[in-house]
């Protein structure tokens, strides 16, 4: 390596434009959000001041902590759902499937993950009608018709949606990564196949898996699509309140105090989950 | 082992997810050409009149224009932004490195709705919304993570000696950088435009907030979508699917797939 120039107009050229830009497009907006909570708005115009009626307004109202706790309780139930749902596939691609079957459902996963979220959401609000394709299969083995549009269960269908490619494939790369003959030392010793998942694939994928609970998280906790137009936003989530509050309303400082509650509880959530996931296991060696 | 018919069980079961999975895109692609007003099976004649009508909506066209500009601007923004940083993060060390590094990898955590509040807050305050490069300035700031993490992960393949050789036969940085470094990320460069344009192609919340009246196509789905039932939306859709599963899967030919491949 060159010995280190106090001004090194090579190295500052790939660094600062995009501390600059980084600063003014990430950072500005994020820091002017947590500003305006404090703006107040008259005559449907913001104006600068320094109060807190934004935030008396949210915080006492009933149906802002009704939403709070409905989004963290269905945006967990939905994690849950999505880890559980991903791990059979994830252990069977991990385990018991080719390298080259492996590489072909991971490839195949990361696709619909980039692919619009929103118009795969507005194809199952058709095939969840009342009249829609699955209750029309249903129908024809005599069962039904069910409503599963504007219900938890579209909001859960929708969330799953966007999570379970995802969770399948982090559970997948983390358990293809685990040392293969510690597991095969576990069932040559006699460890039953359940006993040998839950004793020595879990411990050892613990990282992996709560980063891919977290992404699944925060994903649903932050979408307004799935709630909205499967769910029937009976139950606004905060995303959609946030969606209300600044696109009727005009009432920027309100939604902010909500956006800002969100990433508050998002970041407390985030650091437990991470400290948890790196935390060594009680008496393991590093 | 007992193997044989859990092994069938399971491949029975990934099968289900990937049915899951693709179900809605599979739909959307079938009732495309369905002419029932409300998509439904038994289904109805095939049919073109869906993709008839979007050829002839001018506001389709506007729209499809509008994210042809926005999302090669932002590819070409925010890979460059990925590009800097990867670089920045392989050859050096510094302090607040940290830092600097969440400042650029931090964005794609935070929820699509809040960066969308706090975009049309910001962009407002200092007179940039309501513009079609709005969305692009937004959208390189959510996609450039992804391009940093592909060209991160190509430049950890290369020998850091690589870069010190060419130092050492008279070539100067920058000669090192265009002769050396940038051949070498090629691919991996290829495969985040791809990426980045796939996801701003896509991108919805932000856009919306920010675009004032310059519609992208998931902003005419959108408003579609909140009026009724609409079949003409399996049309645009499959049409975007298309678009994107295409950008997608030459971003993991190029480069992502032979990563795993590599890794594993």
């Amino acid at each position: 390596m060159k010995a280190p120039r106090k001004f090194d107009v090579y190295a500052l050229t790939w660094r600062l434009p995009i501390i600059l830009w980084q600063l003014l497009f990430f950072v500005g907006p994020v820091v002017f959000m947590i500003v305006i909570s404090f703006f107040v708005v008259k005559n449907y115009r913001m104006t600068e001041a320094f109060e807190f009626v934004n935030w008396e307004r949210m915080l006492t109202r009933g149906y802002f902590w009704d939403s709070y706790w409905y989004t963290l309780l269905i945006a967990s139930l939905s994690a849950t759902i999505a880890m559980l749902v991903a791990f059979p596939a994830a252990w069977a691609l991990a385990f018991r499937a080719s390298e080259a079957q492996r590489r072909w459902a991971v490839f195949l996963l990361i696709i619909p993950f980039f692919t619009s979220y929103l118009v795969r959401t507005f194809s199952w609000y058709v095939i969840l009608a009342e009249s829609g394709v699955l209750n029309a299969m249903l129908g024809h083995i005599g069962l039904g018709p069910f409503k599963m549009l504007n219900t938890h269960f579209g909001t859960i269908i929708g969330y799953l949606t966007l999570t379970l490619p995802l969770a399948v494939i982090l559970q997948t790369v983390t358990m293809a990564n685990i040392d293969k003959t510690l597991v095969e030392a576990a069932r040559n010793l006699g460890c039953k196949p359940l006993a040998t998942i839950w004793r020595v694939v879990l411990p050892l994928s613990k990282t992996g898996f709560i980063v891919a609970a977290l992404f699944c998280f925060i994903l649903a906790f932050g979408d307004f699509v799935a709630p909205f137009y499967l769910g029937g936003s009976q139950e606004p989530t905060l995303p959609i309140l946030i969606l209300d509050t600044t696109k009727s309303g005009q009432q920027w400082p309100r939604a902010a105090v909500v956006a800002i509650m969100m990433m508050a509880t998002l970041f407390a959530i985030a650091f437990t989950a991470i400290v948890l996931a790196y935390r060594k296991p009680k008496g393991a060696k590093a | 082992m007992k193997g044989r018919g859990l092994n069938i069980a399971l491949g029975l079961y990934v099968g289900l997810i990937f049915i899951f999975v693709f179900a809605p895109i599979i739909f959307s692609l079938i009732f495309s050409f369905n002419s029932q007003r409300f998509p439904t099976i038994p289904l109805g004649e095939f049919s073109t009149e869906w993709y008839v009508k979007i050829f002839n909506d001018e506001d389709v066209w506007k729209a499809v224009r509008n994210s042809v500009i926005v999302s090669t601007s932002t590819a070409v923004l925010a890979t460059i932004l990925g590009f800097c940083t990867a670089y920045t993060d392989f050859r050096y060390n510094f302090r607040f490195k940290g830092p600097y590094l969440a400042l650029i990898l931090l964005p794609p955590t935070i929820p699509l709705i809040i960066m969308a509040l706090a975009m049309l807050a910001w962009l407002s305050r200092i007179g940039m919304s309501g513009q079609l490069w709005s969305i692009i300035l937004a959208h390189s700031v959510l996609t450039a993570p992804f391009a940093m993490a592909i060209i991160r992960l190509r430049l950890h393949q290369m020998d850091p000696d690589l870069e010190a050789a060419a130092w050492n036969l008279g070539g100067t940085e920058w000669q090192a950088m265009r002769h050396v470094i940038v051949p070498f990320c090629a691919p991996a460069i290829v495969s985040a435009l791809c990426l980045t344009a796939a996801v701003s192609f896509d991108e919805f919340a932000v856009a919306w907030f920010v675009s004032g009246l310059n519609k992208t196509v998931p902003i005419v789905i959108l408003e579609i979508v909140q009026g009724n039932i609409d079949p003409t939306v399996n049309a645009i859709g499959t049409f975007v699917f298309l678009t994107s599963m295409t950008l997608v899967v030459l971003a993991q030919l190029i480069f992502i797939s032979r990563q795993l491949k590599s890794h594993s």
